[in-house]
């Protein structure tokens, strides 16, 4: 049968969007931290995994282990954040820093454990969800890529592969060896001329539409967005009008996080996801990204629907070369760009 | 210096001397407790702690190592385990390709080995390098006549394939063509897919697109639920096969209502409750079940870590007729222990009756496997 058979292309097309609409999203996370603090992040795919497994284990009535991951993250950005104040004979925000990081760990603990174990309703254990994995991201940021801030691309980039080893670890630690999916969202499938999409897909797509052009608002529209984008565009630049580049970063991966967790919940009902899941999908929205020379969020996002696109023909066409077909695309981009544009190099500056 | 040349000397063989006189017996245990077998290898690391202290009046030592699921350091650990540990047995580990590569090691140290991966290339055919190998696990080539001879009994004629695009997946094709063609299926349709895709649409259309009677799923563990969702969702009504890589209470429990009807071949152990009272392996295979779960807890117990216990019941027979021949930590017991594992006759294990000999090291005959289908979300003997 020919994929171009009208019964077919459309169920294909529209599984490709879905499945890029999520790469899309982790392009974005991808070029937004890249663009910030230089740091090519790896572990973007382990905030999607951390985001599904979470709801998974709240689902069970277990406390998930990214409470324990958040705390001791908390602990040591905590302390660092006390002994630089006292370097630099600040006292009161020194305490500050330490009353607010003990009362924001304790008050987490509380309020996870007793969710956890109520088995509160899908949405409360969605939000809860949210509470414990986006936090993730300026907590990492400050305790491992804020001291490195001044590192080389190299370094931040062995960084951040290591993160992403340690957090893969504590995933298998943390949820066990084998997956779990999470309930649907949407039940049920809606015809949309003559084709059947399941409303699970339908709402990947929708949100995912809704958060991109959430972000187009908020870096067009928004103070902050736009203290983001002078950092991304010249670093000391932005610095010399007053924006703190380590505030941008802690931004940027804050919002890095709360994508992943939101493309971990999205794609949680439909695929059992492990601990060892993320890598892969974070690896195909960082081809997207690549697409996007890792500068421009649009060609980044349509990059990535790309990937999913292609990844839905071969899998029908090739499949046992399908991800042979998707990773190789990489190949005429770099060629195509290393030809095209003037070489940039970020250490010069 | 020269004092305290003296000293070393003195402790080196007084170190000699203890040694010697404690002869006990060092297994090393190679598994996959992280990286993607992480699911096989980790019940199967639980067994060990179940697993006798001593043997023929012999303290057993036990030194488990970690391979990640990676070739290279199951290697390195095979070796680790020789040189620094000194053991008289190896018995690991959990992949196919980790075990490939690790006979080359047992054999340079004459080292018995007692693999727990699925491919029947670690044991056949015995040369002089796998002399010293030996599995417990039943091969994919026994599992796959099983469900080839289920499918021609429910007049089956022709199967689709989606399976995973690594060596399990590969592998359970091969078996699959070979047998099907023997008992006159004929396989219209191949697809591959990878573990962590997050979609088989493409896959699942083209099988369907070649309307097969029955479609087999090679893949192991929760990935496997995807494509069996999938089918359900477009619609399919014939028969879902599932290989025995799905057989643990994760399967079920991601699965849900979506694996409902999945027909597999399996080790009797996981419906050692409720096989006939005259099926000897019944006692067996409860006996571990009810061992593993008082440990860890309820429903915890997997198929996988049954064929630990079957490798560990197979060393209890062979180290006291070995511990007869020669002490432990020399080249002459290992010898002595694998011709033991050699003799090794009717065995009741776990998964099955091991009857070893010089020309099969693996020793399961059709007795063990049983059909089962999936019912009311959990595991139902097909009788």
């Amino acid at each position: 049968m020919n994929i171009f058979d009208p019964a077919i292309f459309p169920i294909l097309t529209a599984d490709g969007l879905t499945n890029g609409a999520v790469y899309a999203l982790l392009s974005l996370a991808l070029v937004l931290v890249f663009a910030v603090t230089r740091v090519i992040f790896v572990p973007q795919g382990e905030f999607v995994m951390f985001g599904t497994l979470t709801l998974a284990s709240l689902q069970l009535g277990r406390v998930p282990g990214t409470l324990t991951l958040l705390l001791v993250l908390l602990a040591i950005s905590t302390v660092l954040n006390v002994v630089e104040a006292l370097r630099r004979g600040d006292g009161r925000s020194a305490g500050i820093s330490g009353v607010s990081g003990v009362a924001l760990g304790a008050g987490l603990w509380a309020l996870t454990t007793t969710l956890a174990a109520a088995k509160a309703p899908l949405l409360v254990q969605v939000l809860l969800t949210l509470l414990l994995v986006v936090p993730l991201g300026p907590l990492l940021y400050r305790v491992v890529f804020q001291p490195l801030r001044n590192a080389s691309v190299l370094v931040l980039l062995i960084a951040s592969v290591a993160l992403h080893l340690v957090l893969v670890g504590l995933g298998l630690v943390f949820f066990g060896p084998e997956g779990s999916r999470t309930p649907a969202f949407a039940e049920g499938n809606t015809v949309l001329g003559g084709v059947t999409l399941s409303n699970q897909s339908l709402l990947v797509i929708m949100v995912s539409a809704l958060l991109m052009v959430g972000l187009y608002y908020f870096f067009d529209r928004t103070l902050t967005g736009k203290a983001l984008r002078a950092t991304a565009v010249n670093r000391m630049g932005a610095r010399l009008v007053g924006i703190r580049p380590t505030a941008a970063g802690s931004l940027a991966f804050t919002v890095a996080a709360l994508i992943g967790a939101l493309s971990g919940l999205l794609i949680g009902p439909s695929i059992a996801v492990s601990y060892d899941t993320g890598f892969l999908i974070g690896l195909k929205g960082f081809v997207g990204a690549i697409i996007g020379g890792l500068v421009s969020y649009p060609v980044a996002a349509l990059g990535a629907l790309l990937v999913g696109l292609i990844e839905s023909y071969a899998s029908f066409s090739l499949s046992q070369w399908k991800e042979v077909i998707v990773f190789t695309l990489i190949l005429p981009v770099l060629l195509w760009r290393s030809l095209s544009s003037k070489h940039h190099d970020e250490e010069d500056e | 210096m020269k004092r305290s040349n003296h000293f070393r000397l003195t402790l080196t063989a007084l170190l000699a001397v203890s040694s010697l006189a404690l002869a006990d017996v060092r297994v090393g245990v190679i598994v996959s407790s992280t990286g993607p077998a992480a699911s096989l290898g980790i019940p199967e690391r639980n067994t060990v702690a179940l697993l006798p202290q001593t043997i023929g009046g012999q303290k057993v030592i036990y030194t488990i190592l970690d391979d990640a699921s990676d070739t290279t350091t199951a290697v390195t650990n095979a070796r680790k385990l020789i040189q620094e540990n000194k053991v008289d047995l190896i018995i690991g580990t959990t992949t196919t390709p980790a075990s490939l590569a690790m006979i080359d090691v047992a054999a340079e140290s004459k080292t018995p080995m007692i693999s727990l991966a699925a491919s029947e290339g670690i044991i056949k055919p015995v040369d002089a390098r796998r002399s010293w190998v030996f599995k417990t696990p039943q091969t994919d080539a026994l599992m796959a006549a099983a469900i080839v001879q289920h499918m021609q009994q429910n007049k089956v004629k022709t199967v689709g394939y989606i399976g995973f695009n690594d060596a399990y997946g590969e592998g359970w094709l091969a078996e699959l063509q070979k047998n099907a063609a023997a008992r006159g299926i004929r396989v219209v349709a191949t697809e591959r897919y990878a573990r962590t895709d997050t979609s088989v649409t493409g896959q699942v259309l083209k099988v369907l697109a070649a309307k097969p009677d029955a479609v087999l799923i090679g893949a192991s563990g929760v990935p496997a639920v995807l494509p069996q969702k999938t089918l359900n969702d477009r619609g399919y009504g014939g028969k879902i096969y599932q290989t025995h890589g799905v057989a643990n209470a994760d399967f079920l429990r991601v699965g849900g209502k979506d694996v409902e009807g999945a027909i597999l071949p399996a080790g009797p152990v996981l419906v050692a409750d409720q096989l006939p009272d005259s099926n000897p392996m019944k006692k067996v295979g409860l006996a571990y079940v009810n061992l593993y779960e008082g440990k860890y807890g309820k429903d915890s117990v997997s198929t996988f870590g049954a064929h630990m216990w079957d490798a560990g019941l197979l060393m209890q027979k062979a180290i006291p007729v070995a511990l007869k021949k020669a002490k432990p930590g020399t080249a002459e017991f290992r010898e002595a222990l694998r011709d033991a594992l050699q003799g090794t006759r009717n065995i009741i294990g776990a998964h099955g009756i091991f009857n070893l000999s010089a020309t099969d090291h693996l020793g399961l005959d059709a007795r063990s496997r049983v059909m089962v289908q999936v019912v009311g979300n959990t595991w139902k003997l097909i009788k």
